[in-house]
Order: C-alpha cells, then sequence, then structure tokens
C-alpha cells in the first residue's frame, strides 16, 4: 500500500531523515519507535507532502502511484490522513465546520453528531479548532476528524501522549476503527504509528515495529519485543544492537 | 423645527465649530456636497419601495416585505422620511424633529453623549440636520423583535445630516438594526450620522448597525453612549463594502454602577477603502465592565483599528482585542490599541494580533483533504463570523447573513 525508498528530507535546509525504506501492506499497522528529535514527525510530515518538509532523495508510493511531488491535499483525497502531534488552533473555525469539510463538504447534521457521540467530542463541536483544548482533546478532536475523513492509510504522532487512562481505551477504538480491526480477512485499511510509551498497544494491535535513530532505521520486528527491549536497555541499546 | 426646542447656545456653538477639522480622519470639504434634496413621497406601507431600493435595504438588514419581524420601522431617504412605524406599545418611532416638537424635555439629551461642537460634522449637523431616528422604549418594555432603522442615500452629491436620539428607560430591552446604504450607482455623497443613546438603569440595548456605502462615499458617524446604573449596551458593527472614507470613534461612558458595554466590529477594506474605526469606553463607575472586539480584513484598502479604555475608578474590568487579516499585498492594518488606567484597580488589558493567514492553519486543512482555496476560505470565513454572547437568535442569523453576502465578494 505505502513504499518509502531511500527517502531523504529535510526541515529549513537541515537533512532530518536519511535514506530510508519500508513498507506497509494493506491491512497492516507498522509502529515507529524512536527517541525526542529522532525523525518520526518528519517522516510522517513527509509521507503526508507538508510543504515544510521537502523530500530531497527517494520517492513515496501510494498504492502504486509516485506521490512525491503530489500537494498535500491531494494526498487527502488519495486516502491518506494524518492524526498531528501537535495541531495548530484555526481560531474562528468552528470543530462542526472541520468536521463537515472532512466528510467532504456533505452537510450531514447527524452524521456530524453520530461521529462525535463515539469520540466524546459534542460538547466540543461549537467550539474553534483546537482552541484552548486539553491534550486529551486534541487527540479526540483528530481522530473524530479522520473518522470523518475516513482514510484508507492513517499516519498517527502520537495517538498516546497526553492521554488519561479512560481516555485511551476511547482513543484505541478510534483507531481500531479507523484500521478496520474489527475485520479478519478484508481489511483493507492500513497505518503507520508512532507511539513513546506503547500504552496504544494495549489496545491496537501492531503487525510490525521499527526503531528510527539519528534519521534512519535501525531495526525491524515484533512490536512488544521491540518495546520490552527499548523499557530495558533504552535507545542505547537499539544503536548497538544490530539486528 | 421648531427654533424654541433649539438650544440657542448648542447653535452658537455649532456656528464656532463650523470649520473646526476633526482631529482623525481626512478633512471634508463640506462645500462640495449640495444640502438640498428632492422630496420622497411617504409610504403607508414600506413593501411598496422599489424593488432595487428594498434589495439595498434587505442587505443591512432591514426587511421590508414582513412587518411581524420588526418591532417598528423607520426609513429615511435623503432628507425625506419615507416610513416611521412603531409597531408594539411603549415602543416610539419617529423622526427626531418630530420627537423634538413633541417632548420639550428632549432637549437635555440632545447634544449630551456626544459634543455639538467636537468638529465640522457635529457642527454641520447641528445647523442643517435632515431628520434622523428617534426610538425610544418606555420603562419596563420589552421589545418582541428588533426595530429596524435605514438611513438611504439616493441622490447624487448630496449630504446627508441625521440626528439620531435612542432612549432605553429603566428596566426596558431594546434591539436595533440600523442599515445605512446609498442607491447602487457610481454614489457620491457624504453621511454625517450623530447618535446619542440613553441606556438607562437596568435597560438592554442591543444596536446592530450594518453599513453598505459605495466606494465615493464619505461617512462620519458620530456616536455617545451614556450607561446607566445596571444598564447593557451591546453595539455590532459591520462594515464590509468599499467606501471611500470612513471614520468613527463611538464612545461610551458608564456612569452607573455594574454597567456593562460591548463593541463588536467587523470590517473588510477592499482596494480604495479609508476606514478609521474605534471603540472607546470611559468606565466611570465601580464595577462597570467592557469588552471590545475588532476583526479587520483587508483586501487592499487601508484600517485603522482603534481602541480605548479608560478606568477612572476601582474596581472596573475592561479588555480590548484585534486582529486584522491582511488579504492582500497592498493593504494595511494599523491596530492603535491604548488603555489609560487613572486609579490603583483597574484591570484593563488588550491583544492585538495582525498579519496573513498561517500558512500552518491553511496547510491542517489542507491535510484533511481542502483545497488551498477551500482552506482559506474556511479561515477567512470563521474569522468574520462574528460570535457574540447574548445576542438574539434572530439578529445573529441577521448578522451572519450579512457576513456571508460579502463573502462571496471576497473569496
Ligand atoms: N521547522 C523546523 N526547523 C528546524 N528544525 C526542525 C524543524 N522541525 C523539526 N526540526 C528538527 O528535526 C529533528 C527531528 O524532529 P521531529 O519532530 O521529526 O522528531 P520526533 O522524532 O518526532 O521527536 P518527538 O518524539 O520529540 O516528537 C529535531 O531535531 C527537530 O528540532
Ligand atoms: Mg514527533
Amino acid at each position: 500500500m505505502l513504499e518509502v525508498e531511500d527517502l531523504t528530507v529535510e526541515v529549513e535546509g537541515k537533512e532530518i531523515v536519511h535514506d530510508i525504506s519500508f513498507n506497509v501492506d494493506i491491512g497492516e499497522t507498522l509502529v515507529l519507535f524512536g527517541p525526542n528529535g529522532s525523525g518520526k514527525t518528519t517522516l510522517l510530515m513527509a509521507i503526508m507532502g507538508l510543504p515544510r518538509y521537502r523530500v530531497t532523495r527517494g520517492r513515496i508510493v501510494f498504492k502504486g502511484q509516485d506521490i512525491t511531488q503530489l500537494p498535500v491535499d491531494e494526498r487527502a483525497k488519495m486516502g491518506i490522513g494524518i492524526l498531528f502531534q501537535r495541531p495548530p488552533v484555526v481560531r474562528g473555525v468552528k470543530m462542526r465546520e472541520i468536521v463537515r469539510a472532512c466528510l467532504g463538504g456533505r452537510e450531514d447534521g447527524a452524521v456530524i453528531e453520530q461521529l462525535a457521540q463515539k469520540a466524546n467530542m459534542v460538547e466540543i463541536l461549537d467550539r474553534e479548532v483546537n482552541y484552548g483544548f486539553s491534550g486529551g482533546e486534541v487527540k479526540r478532536s483528530e481522530l473524530l476528524q479522520l473518522m470523518a475523513q475516513s482514510p484508507e492509510f492513517v499516519l498517527l504522532d502520537e495517538p498516546d501522549s497526553g492521554v488519561d487512562l479512560v481516555n485511551i481505551s476511547l482513543v484505541g477504538e478510534m483507531i481500531n476503527e479507523l484500521l478496520q480491526k474489527d475485520r479478519l480477512r478484508s481489511r483493507t485499511n492500513s497505518g503507520l504509528l508512532i507511539t513513546h510509551t506503547g500504552h496504544i498497544l494495549d489496545y491496537v494491535d501492531a503487525d510490525r515495529a521499527c526503531v528510527l535513530l539519528y534519521g534512519g532505521i535501525w531495526c525491524r520486528g515484533n512490536p512488544r519485543e521491540i518495546l520490552v527491549s527499548i523499557k530495558s536497555h533504552g535507545y542505547e541499546g537499539c544503536a548497538v544492537c544490530q539486528k | 423645527m421648531s427654533e424654541i426646542t433649539r438650544s440657542k447656545a448648542a447653535r452658537e456653538k455649532a456656528e464656532k465649530a463650523r470649520e473646526k477639522a476633526a482631529p482623525l480622519g481626512d478633512d471634508i470639504d463640506l462645500d462640495a456636497y449640495s444640502q438640498v434634496a428632492e422630496e420622497h413621497p411617504y409610504q403607508d406601507d414600506p413593501s411598496r419601495l422599489p424593488l432595487e431600493t428594498k434589495q439595498r435595504m434587505l442587505e443591512t438588514g432591514v426587511v421590508l416585505d414582513d412587518a411581524s419581524q420588526r418591532s417598528g420601522t423607520f426609513l429615511q431617504v435623503d432628507h425625506s422620511v419615507v416610513h416611521s412605524k412603531a409597531g408594539q406599545d411603549g415602543l416610539e418611532v419617529m423622526s427626531t424633529v418630530t420627537a423634538l416638537e413633541e417632548y420639550p424635555w428632549l432637549k437635555d439629551y440632545w447634544w449630551r453623549a456626544v459634543a455639538v461642537d467636537a468638529d465640522k460634522f457635529t457642527a454641520q449637523a447641528e445647523l442643517h440636520q435632515t431628520h434622523g431616528y428617534f426610538i425610544r422604549a418606555l420603562p419596563g418594555v420589552k421589545a418582541i423583535q428588533p426595530i429596524q432603522a435605514c438611513l438611504y442615500l439616493s441622490q447624487h452629491g448630496l449630504a446627508q445630516n441625521v440626528h439620531n436620539l435612542i432612549i432605553a428607560e429603566e428596566g426596558s430591552e431594546l434591539h436595533i438594526i440600523t442599515g445605512c446604504a446609498t442607491a447602487p450607482i457610481e454614489q457620491e455623497g457624504l453621511h454625517i450620522g450623530i447618535s446619542e443613546f440613553y441606556v438607562k438603569k437596568g435597560a438592554k440595548l442591543t444596536f446592530t448597525m450594518i453599513h453598505n456605502w459605495a466606494p465615493k462615499m464619505a461617512v462620519r458617524p458620530r456616536s455617545g453612549i451614556i450607561v446607566e446604573e445596571g444598564g447593557v449596551f451591546l453595539s455590532n458593527y459591520i462594515c464590509l463594502k468599499p467606501v471611500r472614507t470612513l471614520q468613527m470613534y463611538p464612545t461610551a461612558q458608564c456612569v452607573g454602577e455594574n454597567a456593562l458595554v460591548r463593541f463588536n466590529s467587523v470590517l473588510v477594506a477592499p482596494p480604495g477603502t479609508i476606514m478609521d474605526v474605534g471603540s472607546r469606553v470611559i468606565l466611570a463607575a465601580r464595577g462597570s465592565r467592557t469588552e471590545v472586539v475588532a476583526r479587520a480584513i483587508t483586501t487592499g484598502g487601508t484600517i485603522i483599528a482603534r481602541g480605548h479604555l479608560v478606568g477612572q475608578v476601582a474596581p472596573v474590568k475592561g479588555h480590548l482585542e484585534c486582529r486584522g487579516l491582511i488579504l492582500s499585498e497592498k493593504g494595511s492594518i494599523h491596530a492603535i490599541p491604548e488603555l489609560e488606567g487613572l486609579v490603583e484597580g483597574v484591570d484593563l488589558s488588550h491583544e492585538a494580533a495582525v498579519g496573513k493567514i498561517a500558512e500552518e492553519e491553511i496547510e491542517y486543512l489542507m491535510a484533511r483533504g481542502l483545497s488551498r482555496d477551500q482552506a482559506i476560505a474556511a479561515i477567512v470565513r470563521g474569522f468574520l463570523s462574528v460570535d457574540i454572547e447574548g445576542l438574539p437568535p434572530q439578529l445573529e442569523a441577521e448578522l451572519q447573513r450579512a457576513v456571508e453576502l460579502s463573502e462571496k465578494e471576497l473569496l
């Protein structure tokens, strides 16, 4: 579904991600671990196509099409969605409007309410996007927008950070829905998930994981095993391990 | 007007201020405008007005085809009152000329909230007054529907010098929608509008003004508001259409304890437009509060957005906010917030931000599948949509409609 080949990404003229290659199959969930500043967000933003994250080498192929040069909105229309780690506040624009836009502009009040209910966001629909939102509300707002958008490929940048124990199961449920985890055979949606703590993995099953260190991929394998290893040896352990 | 009711002193002051340039705004040559207007016939049924006129008025929130939507209507075209009617007991709607004749006591309100010799415009309004509306709610009377007033300019090159007087008596509640507009032609003209508002003890006055001028119009409103104990004055000002030059700085005085004043303005300046618009609130009584919010967009014109809060006693509380969006290379926005605390214990603050739309916000919306243009449109629409607490739903709808109409042209 997604192939990343020899990808190099620059931010403000500084190379952050170097020659990364990996792919995510149809229906698969890939976890991305890595310490602060290792380039995880940069990689996701580059896949989404945000202009500040400039691809200087390599390519991104989605559903067989080279999307490396495609603008962000066209990638969204092709079926890529992102949960931002730190989404901006958009003053004046109401949650209700952004959810409606994610639904493709269809004016369906009932659908919006229904989705908001799932995200426990009904009271927040008439607030300005991300304005004064708590940490948990930001995540739920991102997921609400994604559920409305219903992308085939979801980039999830730390959906579990800053989320309390009650909210995390809700966040997990929403991610499972986005990733069609209830389906066994006919699952077509895929995702790339960043987590530091791995808490979300108690709710969402992931298939594979890799570790991003110094802008490159150091390790690939089973998500739980890698998480256990990071927990016991830290990322220094990854740096010396040549698995 | 009978000269007896006119104060001689006011007239003399006006004579002296004839040539007095206003401290703000371009100077205007008053002699360049005609004082003589053709008479327009009175209409018992305002829905009979020409379709085009009605359409222009409708764009300013003035509804003429359904009397049930309004508790009263006042329409003035050039120098003629073409309709004037109150639709509810306890509400009064008439020309101020008539009102001054009917109520000799009104002279105590005349030029009390605005100084007659403030500048040449106030002077001209005294010396050459051409009607204006008198709207009053008797004590304890609550207007069910808004009262609407429209001041319309149709004659080329005319100066309209109106003097409005609004009184919300003790415990009353009034919603007023006023639209000011010009005939949809290459209209040149001058509109001088004096407005004096008196919000008595415990009364609440919501005043929504929509301006639809023309690219060659000069506009000089002069407004003063006096709010007594526990009174509430809410003002919404919307000007989204081109105007050659507009300068106003309405000043509200909270003279009674716990008075509340809110000013919201939404301004859009297309190329060729100069708007110098401010709101001033003088907090002169304990517990009085105010909130002044301005949203300004330039698509090529110049906007000066002023705000001035004065805390004369304590405790008082005031907040000033100005947000400006520059959507064109040529336009400019100059926010000038002023806070003046004269005693210990005042709580005054301001926040101002002027700039273009943040790229990050556009990209965020694009990541949800909106095109760049759609993203910008959504942000601009959000910016313009005035979300005003305590506004009756109908007025809110009215405001929203005015904003939507202009959005179409803007984007
Ligand atoms: N706009 C920018 N300008 C300069 N440097 C940037 C910019 N954006 C990111 N960087 C740098 O790129 C590096 C990688 O950042 P990135 O956000 O991708 O890390 P991350 O792995 O997501 O970290 P975290 O776990 O803290 O979210 C960091 O050193 C960061 O400071
Ligand atoms: Mg990150």
